[in-house]
């Protein structure tokens, strides 16, 4: 769909919107509605968007495959060692009161960490479920398999 | 209204796409409904979620397997009757529900008067929801965030595995797409 100028130019305005609205759900989730999966999924409609109009290579190229796998696991390891942290610091699992002086200041860092660390696994997750599901349609077409949607359609 | 509409079409359509697309429609119309309750954390998720992702999700699977649902020949009698039974219990129990927004209703007893008043002596920020998600019920989301992380891991378990030829006879392909 590279070709399509209308397409290609409402994507390049509004790509950029949507992350931008992304980190804006991600970051002033405390505010606003909002919070990390929904910013995750923002973030990673962005990505498809990208995808579909310039294709699954290009988009690769932006983020490679193993960004999308280890930033999946960070996201959940951030989580875990922002409650482990809270631990060490002498809490307990995920208390956020002893990660800096002022209680509130400690739970808003502590609520922020954590959504970034959701916000993080989400897009990741929903990329690679997209990337799996779009590359299993290239692989079935390289190995000839006949699908039945074609047939379907016209 | 329009939601019973639409939800009887996606039950309706044989055209799995078009399924799809009335199924993105009804979430919008909820998410819709989320805004006029005034929940807009659960209308922003309903809208980006289910409406935005799993369409694209569903349109991906689809992409893979037969776009039209076979036709089923017959219909089940014991399902309509525990189908019938089992509403007609949901609406009896409805009549039983306290009514709504009353503030002496279970909902606005129990640890609900506690968030409200706390939220912003102990962490400093006005949405309620996102405290309790992320500080005050924080195990439990650390949990949805693993479940997403297994549901990915298991896609790709599923996914990539190179596929193999399967052999079909072409009457069977036929029968399926009509």
């Amino acid at each position: 769909m590279k070709d399509n100028a209308i397409l290609v130019i409402v994507a390049r305005f509004l790509i950029p919107l949507v992350m931008l609205f992304g980190l804006y759900v991600q970051f002033h989730g405390e505010y606003s509605p909002g919070g990390g999966f929904q910013a995750g999924v923002l973030f990673a409609a962005a990505w498809i968007l990208f995808v579909l109009i310039y294709g699954l290579e290009t988009g690769l190229r932006v983020i490679p495959l193993r960004v999308i796998y280890s930033f999946a696991c960070l996201g959940v390891l951030l989580y875990c060692s922002v409650g482990l942290l809270g631990v060490v610091l002498g809490g307990r699992f995920l208390d956020y009161q002893p990660l800096l002086a002022s209680p509130q200041a400690a739970q808003q860092a502590g609520i922020i960490l954590v959504e970034f660390g959701v916000g993080v696994t989400v897009a990741s997750v929903v990329m690679m479920v997209f990337l799996q599901f779009a590359r299993r349609r290239a692989l079935s077409q390289a190995a000839g398999l006949e699908l039945d949607q074609e047939q379907d359609r016209s | 209204m329009f939601l019973l509409v639409v939800g009887t079409a996606v039950v309706l359509t044989r055209d799995l796409l078009k399924a799809a697309m009335l199924f993105a429609i009804y979430s919008l119309t909820i998410a819709g409904l989320f805004v006029v309750l005034d929940a807009g954390d659960v209308a922003l998720t309903e809208a980006a979620v289910g409406a935005g992702i799993s369409t694209i999700l569903i349109l991906a699977a689809l992409t893979l397997v037969p776009g039209r649902e076979r036709q089923q020949k017959g219909h089940s009698l014991p399902a309509l009757l525990i189908v019938l039974i089992t509403g007609a219990a949901l609406v009896y129990a409805v009549s039983d529900l306290p009514e709504f927004g009353n503030p002496n209703n279970p909902v606005h007893q129990h640890v609900g008067p506690y968030y409200v008043e706390q939220t912003y002596p102990d962490m400093g920020i006005p949405n309620m929801v996102a405290a309790v998600l992320a500080s005050y019920r924080s195990i439990d989301t650390m949990g949805e965030a693993i479940v997403i992380l297994t549901a990915g891991i298991a896609v790709y378990a599923l996914l990539s595995v190179p596929p193999k030829r399967r052999r079909r006879r072409t009457a069977e392909n036929k029968d399926e797409s009509q």
